[in-house]
């Protein structure tokens, strides 16, 4: 069993490193983990929904207001939902996704129609391979636990 | 609707064994930086209450009751922004340390303006331990 829960614990070090590598996550990431503690467990987990729900309707947002069919194109709102997805994604170290709102809200300034709908699309796929690689990353500690190890601190730097 | 949560007693080096519990007021549009910002407060050692926007903030403050140490105030909400609120909040005579919370967006005018509108400090988000403790660990003392 000792053996299972080392090799269970090198494996979530190494993949959790790999997200900071591949650029997925940041700094900020690290912050979330250090402030959970026994008394809210579960913190990170919920601050991670909470981001993955504003995206689900961020997005949402952007993609009607970028709607031609229901009229003219209102970059103002698009911008504004941007906006609040980079606020986002910068407090839960979401680093793909905060890149990209970078360049989405400069598309919106300069009203570049195809940039903001190319720029949508990315943010889509990102927030949605984010989330897979962090419930990969939840299932590790999950299995560590279950095997009755403790979940390894991993420094980053 | 304003919510309550607890703190910890949490000691750090740089802090005397003798400090009391901080009182914190957050008003923040969005529940993830709520959320965000009363887990930093609780391990920092302080209990929280959030208001939803600025209008939820001045009305805890109507009947003149309302006692916080700290107020982080987020910039960008609806219904009453920050810069509003906090020009509100002095005109009551509320003389909590108000911590403006700004974007990265932000342009150096409008921060002034904040700072102008009565504020004490200004952050940028996202906040972290790091950032907000060296502003406020005067409060901890007895």
């Amino acid at each position: 069993m000792d053996a299972l829960i080392a090799q269970l614990q090198r494996q979530f070090r190494d993949y959790t490193i790999s997200l900071y590598q591949q650029g997925f996550l940041d700094d900020q990431f690290t912050e979330l983990k250090k402030l959970q503690d026994d008394g809210s467990p579960d913190f990170v987990a919920e601050v991670l929904t909470l981001f993955f729900e504003d995206c689900v309707k961020l997005i949402s947002n952007m993609a009607r207001a970028l709607d031609k069919t229901t009229g003219a194109v209102d970059f103002s709102q698009v911008g504004a939902s941007v906006h609040q997805l980079k606020g986002s994604s910068s407090s839960v170290g979401a680093k793909r996704v905060k890149a990209l709102c970078v360049s989405f809200k400069e598309y919106c300034e300069a009203k570049n129609y195809e940039g903001c709908v190319r720029c949508l699309q990315q943010v889509d796929i990102e927030y949605k391979a984010l989330k897979t690689k962090l419930q990969d990353m939840f299932n590790l500690e999950k299995q560590i636990i279950q095997a009755g190890g403790i979940v390894p601190q991993v420094d980053i730097n | 609707m304003a919510t309550k949560s607890t703190g910890g007693t949490e000691k750090t080096k740089s802090i005397e064994v003798k400090k009391k519990l901080i009182n914190v007021l957050i008003v923040d549009d969005d529940p993830l930086n709520r959320r965000l910002h009363e887990m930093i407060i609780k391990t920092i050692g302080g209990i929280s209450q959030t208001a939803k926007n600025g209008e939820e903030a001045v009305i805890l403050h109507r009947d003149g009751e309302a006692s916080f140490d700290l107020i982080l105030m987020d910039k960008e909400m609806p219904e009453r922004d920050g810069v509003s609120t906090t020009k509100k909040l002095r005109e009551m005579k509320v003389t909590s340390m108000i911590v403006g919370v700004t974007s990265v967006a932000d342009q150096e005018e409008e921060r002034k303006a904040f700072m102008e509108a009565g504020l004490n400090h200004c952050l940028e988000k996202p906040l972290t331990k790091a950032k907000i403790f060296p502003l406020i660990s005067h409060l901890f003392d007895a």
